[in-house]
């Protein structure tokens, strides 16, 4: 470790005020920040800090990523040589799905820590560590089979529009990983829905019997009949996008998130309790099989856990307050099941309500605010 | 008084003023990017740029004839009933570009649709009825309204021309972006020809020229 930094200690003189590469400050500052613990003092105002910046809580929620990540490789291999037909030991799936995996993953990074990087510069920001966790959601969320210049377009566009013309890291008003999704959802929909995208075959004949749908493809066809059991959905080894699959690692991510603090435990149990609402006015509708679906297993389904877990809890883009957070996550549940069931064209609803929501996320602080307000005016008044 | 008058009548046709009416619609005060107006046909019909080219010569047309004829009138015009005698020009505009287009453009008009109906509401054609050619000489009107049409229009082409590209990958119908591109994997982007992403692209359009006319940022 004494060696990296003697690096940065010697070529710091280089960025700083007056030296050569003063413009490119920034960018050592980002790295160093990276590898070591800022030294920054307080210097006027408030003299306590958490040791909680904003570096260890993106950390944190990349820990909580990790077992969507690795599962998310496990199963992309298992998918393909289910899909073959093939016989494969673990390593052998695990390995395919890593190869499958890592580009985008290293192409959603790249190109979103650039753009990032090159705004800094810019505008003469510290660069900030915002990217490092939709940087690792981005690739999650999209099926295997997404061409790599895709990526690469949905995550400057989500970087630009999503975050940076709100003025960066903190500021943005939608999900930039979700923004990415919906961007290329709209733009792309061939490769981004429909039956031959989320598993990859590789061009192999593949066995008799096997479409390639997702669960709510065959949900909205043949209605229970065409969902996979309650278990292998939960464990996740069904086909969908890569990191959502499986609602086991989400619940340890989920876990994590809550007992570090990051993650609110009110948005994912409103959520939960939203969509849960609605599966049951559905069941007790039962209008087409769809509707029919059991409300707890209709839950395991989709990308439901992982945008509950990671996605509606981003603190940026959701409700502040806490009784805001309870409409806001209720609503996010409500709505994703409501979009799924009745719109079989965006299987993916809970994208859309986490999106709907995350706008309409600053409307509920603000009436949740006033009306405390109003409260304790009341009280004051009363008093008087 | 009399020397004021004489002085005016001098006027050269292209005076300072009269070619700051013509500039100014183009940039400072331009009615998409800066005034906001007429957004509505920019997001809608700007999927080809051929119906932006022949939606910008329609609303040029009113925008020049409307002003005329209100500048022409606007002694006359009663000030209570001044918005509905501008609406019936207006209207009587339209109903002419109207017809003009089902006869010589029609599969052009089929796809501008109600839009061309709409020109009758477009803010930019009231506003500068409102705002310019009820006060001022018939001739300063017409350069006024085409400056305004010109500011409109440029707008509307350049939306058009990202939209048509990527979204068709076509360029006045005749396709620009080569076969080759898609056997290697390119496609068509289906948001391009959504009016969200007619919107953003406009943003854009608003972040470039702000970001290269300072003088257009708000000081808060």
């Amino acid at each position: 470790m004494k060696f990296i930094k003697n690096i940065f200690d010697s070529v710091r003189p280089n960025f700083e005020k007056g030296g050569k590469l003063e413009k490119y400050w920034p960018v050592l500052d980002g790295f160093e920040t990276l590898m070591f613990v800022p030294g920054h003092a307080t210097s006027k105002g408030s003299h306590i800090r958490d040791g909680i910046d904003l570096k260890r809580t993106m950390v944190t929620v990349i820990l909580a990523l990790l077992p969507c990540l690795l599962f998310g490789m496990y199963n992309t291999g298992y998918q393909h040589f289910v899909a073959v037909g093939q016989e494969a030991t673990f390593m052998e799936m695990f390995l395919y799905g890593a190869l499958k995996v890592l580009p985008i993953v290293i192409v959603s990074y790249g190109v979103g820590l650039g753009i990032e990087f090159l705004f800094c510069i810019k505008n003469g920001h510290s660069i900030q560590e915002g990217f490092l966790v939709s940087g690792m959601l981005i690739p999650l969320i999209m099926p295997v089979e997404v061409p790599l210049w895709m990526v690469a377009v949905a995550t400057a566009f989500a970087v630009v529009f999503g975050k940076e013309v709100f003025g960066g890291t903190g500021m943005n008003i939608l999900n930039p990983a979700l923004t990415a999704r919906a961007f290329l959802f709209f733009a792309y929909p061939t490769k981004m829905s429909g039956n031959s995208v989320w598993v990859s075959t590789d061009g192999i004949q593949t066995v008799d019997g096997f479409t390639g749908a997702t669960a709510l493809g065959n949900a909205v066809e043949q209605g229970m009949a065409g969902i996979p059991p309650y278990m292998d959905a939960i464990i996740g080894t069904i086909p969908g996008s890569i990191g959502e699959t499986s609602v086991l690692a989400c619940i340890l991510g989920a876990i994590l998130l809550i007992y570090s603090g990051i993650g609110s435990w009110r948005v994912m149990l409103s959520m939960l309790i939203g969509g849960y609402v609605m599966g049951m006015l559905f069941n007790a509708w039962g209008a087409n099989s769809y509707m029919e679906i059991p409300a707890h297993h209709q839950l395991m389904l989709g990308g439901f856990f992982f945008g509950m877990v990671f996605m509606a809890t981003d603190p940026v883009s959701a409700s502040q307050t806490n009784t805001g957070k309870w409409i806001y996550g209720f609503f996010c549940g409500l709505l994703g099941i409501m979009i799924r069931v009745f719109n079989p064209a965006y299987p993916e609803g809970i994208m859309m309500a986490i999106l709907f929501m995350n706008v309409m996320a600053p409307m509920i602080d603000h009436y949740v605010i006033q009306g405390n307000i109003n409260k304790r005016l009341k009280r004051v008044k009363a008093v008087a | 008084m009399a020397e004021a008058v004489a002085v005016e009548e001098k006027e050269p046709l292209f005076s300072k003023k009269n070619r700051q009416l013509l500039k100014d619609p183009l940039d400072d005060h331009n009615p998409i990017t800066i005034q906001v107006l007429g957004i509505c046909s920019a997001l809608a019909i700007t999927t080809q740029v051929k119906n932006a080219v022949v939606m910008t010569i329609s609303v040029m047309f009113v925008m020049m004839a409307g002003n005329v004829i209100v500048s022409l009138m606007r002694n006359g015009i009663p000030d209570r009933i001044r918005i509905i005698v501008q609406l019936v020009i207006v209207a009587a505009l339209v109903i002419l570009v109207d017809q003009v287009l089902k006869a010589f453009v029609y599969d052009v008009s089929k796809q501008l649709s109600v839009f061309v109906g709409l020109i009758i509401t477009n803010c930019i054609i009231m506003g500068r009825l409102e705002a310019f050619a009820l006060a001022n000489k018939p001739w300063p009107s017409l350069l006024d309204g085409f400056g305004n049409a010109i500011g409109y229009g440029w707008v509307l082409v350049a939306v058009a021309v990202v939209r048509e590209i990527f979204g068709a990958g076509k360029l006045f119908g005749i396709q620009i972006i080569p076969d080759a591109f898609y056997d290697i994997g390119y496609m068509n982007n289906n948001m391009v020809i959504l009016p969200p992403m007619a919107l953003i692209i406009v943003g854009i359009i608003i972040w470039i020229q702000r970001s290269k006319n300072t003088a257009l940022i708000e000081s808060h």
